[in-house]
């Protein structure tokens, strides 16, 4: 397990968990707050401790294109992106899944505009949930390196052979600073082999990429889409425990439980602010207020069955949006509500929409949330989208 | 030039026959569903065997037979490109019956 610390940001850990693990084709266009992900990368290259094609492209369009390239020649490829660039390669994002090419992508999450924004948000790639990638969150700029590399190893399992997308938080993650530990290239080799498979363009075998499909097939396509995805459920996990069992770092798979054992009310968050949801934990707790934390690491594949499974002992569980899908509620929230459906009892749920634009979080905020649920009796008629920390004293017109 | 053969896709039914969406040259197509108003002839007399009717053909459908240039009808779709471009006009656009 040699290897060694470093004071880098998430941006940075990223960078360092994308050379090791060693792509052959990396196609990105700056943005801010992606940008330093990319110049790192240059840097690696252009000094030789990166062997791999670096590909300037003159947009995001063109580097999602271009990693659906290099993949369908069987080639490992890594992209990164942020907001409307994400939102410029959406058009590619269904062409990289549909055709079933694990290239690995980070998203630095930030707003998108109108307003304009560079701060962050869960917008960006709340927009993309239905594109056909798996669809990760971390906590940390640790976890940021490691699930580069857990990343391929998820995606380029024979029988996933799906894309993914990390999404770190912008700014709070991309651009702060922490104590990283970083593996040896060797253990990262044997524990991440170079990327071999039947799955690309051959001159010797002859095959089509990107094809057109009818009514008579395509529905049967996209039910091996659709199917493939518990591939996906069951290497998550595995990948979580063998890089827990080589690394040290386990980070419990599509979900993490915080204090949940005995908890009344939980609360779901996704992303960095799960850090200080922990330690509002614990100072309720000591309060003898008992609630608990549900780290949800994965939006798809969704773990419906962390909610499904959930304690009848709680009362209410609370689901913290940094997005809004404008006409109903939070996105998590809406995934959380189906998967809670299918309980035998009903488990009331409320949703807080906080950090929109970059809108810092705090302590008190997360605080208030957790008291909203303790005083939540359940009533189905109760206002159940609630903007936490928004600076209007009347909403009524 | 490398001409596939159309194959036709064995759909059995089972999920696990159904491929990633990568294909082998020829698979997937259906024959064309008879709606050409015209189709295109070759006279081998006049032609000069410049391949350029392969070459513009948007759904690859012309090949060589031997010396002479054949064209498959079960693919053609009869858009009248080839004998657009023909220099010789030795392609000559014919109403289907």
């Amino acid at each position: 397990m040699a290897g060694y610390k470093d004071f880098i940001s998430g941006d940075e850990a990223v960078a360092i968990g994308a050379k090791l693990a060693r792509p052959e084709v990396i196609a990105a266009y700056p943005i801010t707050p992606q940008t330093i992900v990319v110049e790192r990368l240059s840097d690696f290259v252009e000094d030789g401790s990166l062997d791999c094609q670096y590909l300037h492209v003159e947009s995001e369009h063109s580097a999602i294109m271009a990693v659906l390239g290099s993949e369908a020649m069987g080639s490992r490829s890594f992209t990164a992106t942020s907001s409307q660039g994400l939102l410029y390669m959406v058009e590619g994002l269904p062409y990289v899944s549909g055709s079933r090419f694990p290239v690995v992508m980070m998203n630095a999450n930030r707003a998108i505009a109108v307003p304009w924004s560079i701060y962050n948000d869960h917008n960006d790639s709340m927009f993309c949930m239905n594109s056909g990638w798996i669809q990760m969150y971390v906590e940390d700029a640790q976890e940021a390196l490691d699930m580069v590399i857990q990343a391929y190893k998820i995606g380029e399992n024979p029988k996933v052979m799906l894309p993914v997308m990390i999404n770190v938080d912008g700014f709070l993650l991309t651009h702060t600073y922490e104590l990283v530990e970083i593996p040896d290239q060797a253990e990262v080799d044997s524990f991440l082999p170079p990327y071999v498979t039947d799955h690309r363009m051959d001159l010797n075998d002859f095959k089509s990429v990107c094809i057109g499909v009818g009514p008579e097939y395509h529905t049967e396509f996209r039910y091996r889409q659709y199917h493939d995805f518990k591939y996906a459920v069951d290497a998550i996990a595995e990948v979580d425990r063998e890089y827990g069992d080589k690394f040290g770092r386990y980070y419990g798979g599509m979900v993490e439980k915080y204090r949940m054992e005995d908890a009344e009310v939980v609360l779901v968050t996704v992303g960095s602010i799960t850090s200080t949801a922990r330690t509002v934990v614990d100072s309720m707790r000591e309060e003898g207020k008992k609630v608990g934390l549900l780290k949800l690491r994965y939006l798809r594949p969704f773990p419906d069955e962390a909610f499904i499974g959930l304690s009848d002992n709680i009362k209410a569980i609370g689901v913290l949006d940094k997005n809004m899908s404008y006409g109903y509620e939070g996105t998590v929230y809406t995934n959380v509500n189906s998967a809670l459906a299918r309980r035998e009892k009903r488990m009331p749920s409320l949703n807080f929409i906080a950090g929109l634009g970059g809108r810092a979080i705090s302590r008190e905020d997360i605080e208030e949330m957790f008291n909203q649920l303790l005083e939540y009796k359940g009533e189905a008629e109760a206002d159940r989208v609630r903007f936490i920390n928004l600076n209007l004293k009347e909403v009524e017109e | 030039m490398q001409r596939q053969k159309p194959v036709k896709f064995d759909f059995s039914g089972k999920l696990k026959d159904v491929p990633l969406p990568i294909a082998v040259p020829g698979n997937l197509l259906s024959i064309n569903a008879g709606f050409r108003s015209f189709r295109p002839v070759i006279d081998n007399d006049k032609c000069a065997g410049c391949m350029m009717c392969y070459v513009m053909c948007p759904d690859g459908t012309i090949y060589k037979e031997g010396e002479a240039l054949a064209i498959d009808y079960d693919y053609c779709k009869g858009c009248g490109i080839c004998a657009e471009e023909c220099k010789l006009k030795a392609i000559e656009m014919v109403p289907e019956e």
